[in-house]
């Protein structure tokens, strides 16, 4: 008999395909996991609305789940991703990696309101500073450390 | 029209406006005047056409006839699409990109702000959804605008030409359009004239700060939302469509 356990379990296996080092379970974007007799019912969200990861994201869940159980995905929007989705566990494999993890972050619609302090994944400077709010993936800002000059990736808060 | 029919097109305003504002932005796309916003650009436009992608998704549920997103973004002809024409105008140079992007930024938060209140659950969801996003696009052309009204003299009068000629286009957003008044009755979507007032302080107070001056041209030219384009969509539509009609449903 297969559990819901056990395919939360599984899913632990499935990444994010632009930040591997993470699990959608940490990602915080599986929603529901179901079992109906035969069949099991993976309800994912979107983290951004054009979140170009979202096809292959639900091709691995297939590809994972098929051998052990009849799958469907699922995609829902509300209730909103936002970064407080993401596992502490999840937050943890990001500085590792080298991505720094979302900060709580001040209101959107203060205009050249300070960047957030993003301590720096390296080196732990809390001397950085933000070079664009917008960065390699729809997830993340550009930032630089002024202590080890390295620059890196920040995974900004969604709200 | 009955309320499926009213709540199909006006699913489709929302989206058009999304997808062709989404396609001018990634024209910016390896033309950007510095990297950072190279990629702020191209990011935006991202948004913007996962907006569309979402609204169309929905739009194809409720249309009578069988019909996929696909169809919709690249097999309508221009007089289908009802976006305002704010959106299509050309990027021209990067004050054009910011002044068009901080005039229909201030709109689109206003109206998620109020879209998300929709009895129907779908369009509140992508509403909630969008409007996470628009926060971040509203800050980063208001900075904008900003910095280049406030900057050099070069800056500052090409952003102010910008603005002023852009401006024409605003009202048309705030124009609630007659056909549908059931989806207004029933609540699924919103009036959209009751949001000038707030838009023009927000514009007002962005643009005092930039030491700009505020356009009192009291002309405007509308169209968009029944089909009736101004001559550059055509463009826009060619570039963006030529895959689909010249190799009818090809895949990646
Ligand atoms: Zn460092």
């Amino acid at each position: 008999m297969v559990t819901t356990k056990n395919i939360w379990e599984s899913l632990e296996k499935v990444s994010d395909p632009e930040i591997p080092v993470l699990s959608i379970v940490d990602l915080g974007i599986v929603r529901n996991v179901e079992i109906d007799k035969e069949l099991c019912t993976v309800t994912i969200t979107p983290t951004y609305s054009g979140c170009p990861a979202m096809h292959t994201i639900e091709q691995e869940i297939l590809t994972t789940l098929s051998p052990i159980i009849k799958t469907e995905v699922k995609s829902t929007l509300s209730p909103a991703w936002t970064t407080d989705w993401m596992s502490e566990n999840g937050k943890k494999k990001l500085r590792e990696y080298g991505i720094a993890p979302p900060e709580n972050e001040v209101d959107k619609s203060v205009l050249f309101a300070k960047p957030t302090i993003v301590p720096c994944p390296k080196c732990n400077s809390q001397d950085t500073k933000m070079i664009s709010q917008f960065g390699s993936t729809a997830c993340k800002a550009h930032y630089q450390c002024n202590h080890c000059l390295e620059p890196f990736d920040y995974f900004k808060c969604l709200r | 029209m009955n309320t499926k029919n009213q709540l199909y097109n006006y699913i489709l305003e929302i989206a058009d406006d999304s997808l062709i504002l989404g396609q001018r932005l990634s024209e910016w796309c390896g033309h950007g005047p510095i990297l950072e916003e190279d990629i702020a650009l191209t990011n935006i436009a991202l948004d913007f056409i996962g907006q569309a992608n979402n609204l169309y998704e929905y739009a194809a549920t409720l249309s009578e006839n069988k019909i996929t997103p696909d169809q919709l973004a690249f097999l309508r002809v221009d007089n289908d699409f009802k976006n305002a024409l704010l959106v299509e105008q050309p990027n021209r140079d990067f004050a054009y990109t910011l002044a068009r992007q901080f005039y229909f930024d201030a709109f689109r938060k206003l109206f998620f702000e109020k879209l998300i209140d929709s009895k129907d659950e779908q369009l509140s969801a992508i509403a909630e959804k969008s409007l996470k996003e628009t926060k971040y696009h509203l800050k980063h052309s208001s900075e904008w605008i900003i910095r280049l009204g406030d900057g050099t003299e070069e800056s500052h009068n090409r952003i102010q030409t910008a603005i002023d000629f852009l401006w024409k286009y605003t009202n048309e957003l705030f124009e609630d359009n007659q056909a549908y008044t059931e989806i207004l009755d029933l609540e699924l979507g919103i009036s959209v004239s009751a949001l000038k007032s707030t838009w023009l302080e927000y514009v007002h107070s962005i643009l005092t700060e930039a030491t700009l001056t505020i356009p009192n041209s009291p002309f405007s030219q509308t169209g968009g939302r029944k089909g009736i384009h101004t001559e550059h969509l055509g463009y826009l539509l060619a570039e963006m469509q030529y895959m689909q009609r010249a190799y009818p449903n090809s895949t990646w």
